[in-house]
């Protein structure tokens, strides 16, 4: 069974137990397809299998407790990682390695400890050898639009852990890839700037015509800010439900964290992965 | 800089007053030395004898900091040069070289070729394992960064890994100095009497000891100079490299 979903019309929840099995015949609605992939590392199978599909425009959050094998399928996707068998598709075209359609945010933001936040957020555009001015006229907007305005000439160990996120962000968004891969971007920031980002990536994902995937170990964070929840089970790891929030994204922002229908998919997705937490 | 300053005058004021005392009769007070000092430079004997030091040193260095710098790359990178050359450097850093001097004034004559190769095998292992090991330990994560953003791999080796271990590279190239500087006068010294080694020779010789401190003071005064010159370098190609590091 498959449910259209698309934003901003009616809203449809649904869980499909297990994952999508078959080739899915609407591809060109999908801009990343992972399709039976399993990855070992020696002896340790971190992924067994593994099938999901992420939706063209939509933000999907993988979830799951720790070890399942979330960071080595965002890896994978973003052709950093050979999987062991499987392949995954970008719009139609099987990864081999990375590509301009895929940008990554990294968890601990991998900037250049020497480069100032300018170059930091123009490096990506830098490697695909862009000339110097029109990267960093490119760099000083993405600066601005995650509110960083002031510290172009700042280096990273001057930047608190929040702001250093945003650079990593830019620098994701500058290179104006299709596909936004982000692994727990948000786990090294404190609670506030966190419901910040959260309020932000919802609006980015609004205005943005991107694909974004986004791994999580908070289910209130999925919930919150996902299209498409996919949760994982722990080694080697499945695509164990695929639930899709909905109805209440229309209310407002502020109204999300009350709404009973989110509170609902929080418990529903803790009852389910209880029995994996010891 | 004021710091420095009056760490000098300590240093210099204890010099002096051990001179006076004296601590033995061959140990000159710090004023004298400064008088033979002055003396070498203005008859010339100072520059015709670094004229001559400085040759196989300048030579010297030059070769181990490429070469250095050129394998400890290599050696980094691939775990095969590491397996092969690896224990090379590590057995010549360990290496009693008085010992092998006779062997290379036996091989290489008692001319330049044997002064340079003293100050090389005293330069080299310390810039060659320093660079190894900076480039081994680059930060994992900023390099895999660089590929999801589709570096090539010697846009990686020369945007992350080079930047990312320069203050390891540049730590290793002021060690590997140092050594050359010790290998320099050692050479001289134990090879044949000219330059600097002369001076020092001659003059204990003599029982002219001013002469003689004064000639070693010059030396440790042109090292410390070209120390800070390397510093200088380092932070003209690495301008980040003085802006500490973030630590998470
Ligand atoms: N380079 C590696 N070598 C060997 N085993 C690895 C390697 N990387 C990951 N693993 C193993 O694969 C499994 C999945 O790792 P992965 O990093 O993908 O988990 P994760 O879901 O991202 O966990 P977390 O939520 O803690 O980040 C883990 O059990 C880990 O031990
Ligand atoms: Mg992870």
């Amino acid at each position: 069974m498959r449910i259209f979903f698309s934003k901003g019309t009616t809203v449809v929840m649904s869980q499909t137990k297990g994952a999508f099995a078959k080739a899915d015949p609407l591809s060109g609605e999908n801009a990343v397809t992972a399709h039976k992939i399993s990855k070992s590392y020696g002896d340790v199978e971190a992924l067994k299998n593994l099938t999901l599909e992420f939706p063209r425009g939509q933000l999907t959050s993988l979830l799951g407790p720790s070890g399942c094998g979330k960071t080595t399928l965002l890896k994978i996707i973003a052709g950093l990682l050979d999987p062991t068998s499987g392949e995954v598709k970008v719009n139609g075209k099987t990864v081999t390695g990375p590509g301009p359609d895929r940008a990554f945010v990294f968890q601990d933001f991998a900037l250049l400890p020497w480069a100032s936040v300018i170059r930091n957020v123009a490096f990506g555009l830098e490697l695909r050898g862009m000339a110097k001015s029109e990267r960093e006229a490119i760099a000083a907007k993405y600066i601005r639009d995650v509110g960083l305005a002031g510290f172009e000439k700042s280096y990273p160990h001057e930047l608190s852990g929040g702001m250093r996120q945003r650079v990593g962000l830019a620098r994701a968004l500058a290179v104006d890839a299709q596909v936004l891969l982000m692994d727990e971007p948000f786990s090294a920031v404190d609670e506030q700037t966190r419901r910040k980002f959260q309020e932000d990536l919802l609006s980015l994902v609004q205005n943005e015509n991107k694909t974004f995937i986004f791994v999580t170990h908070s289910i209130e964070e999925a919930v919150y800010v996902s299209d498409q929840i996919a949760i994982l089970l722990p080694r080697p790891s499945r695509v164990h439900e695929i639930i899709r929030p909905g109805g209440f994204r229309e209310k407002g922002v502020d109204n999300i964290r009350r709404d009973p229908e989110y509170l609902d998919i929080v418990d529903e997705i803790w009852a389910s992965l209880r029995s994996y937490v010891e | 800089m004021y710091l420095k300053l009056l760490s000098a005058v300590i240093v210099f004021g204890a010099w002096e007053i051990a001179g006076r005392i004296p601590v033995s009769y061959a140990f000159p007070t710090f004023i004298e030395s400064m008088v033979a000092l002055a003396q070498m430079t203005f008859d010339g004997t100072l520059f015709t004898a670094y004229g001559e030091t400085l040759r196989p040193l300048i030579i010297g260095v030059a070769i181990s900091a490429f070469i250095g710098i050129a394998m400890g790359l290599w050696i980094g990178l691939s775990n095969w040069f590491d397996w092969l050359f690896s224990p090379i450097f590590i057995v010549m850093q360990a290496a009693p070289l008085a010992a092998l001097i006779p062997l290379l004034v036996m091989a290489y004559g008692i001319g330049l070729t044997s002064k340079v190769f003293v100050i090389c095998i005293m330069a080299m292992p310390v810039i060659v394992l320093n660079t190894a090991s900076a480039v081994r330990n680059t930060p994992s994560s900023i390099k895999e960064m660089a590929r999801s953003f589709m570096g090539s791999d010697l846009e990686i080796l020369l945007k992350i890994i080079i930047p990312a271990a320069s203050p390891v590279i540049f730590s290793g190239l002021r060690l590997g100095v140092s050594a050359g500087f010790i290998g320099a006068i050692l050479a001289e010294l134990k090879i044949t009497p000219t330059g600097v080694g002369d001076i020092i020779t001659f003059s204990r010789s003599i029982a002219d000891y001013p002469s003689m401190y004064a000639a070693i003071f010059s030396i440790i005064l042109l090292a410390v100079l070209f120390l800070n010159l390397l510093e200088r370098l380092e932070n003209l190609l690495f301008e980040g490299n003085n802006r500490g590091y973030v630590s998470d």
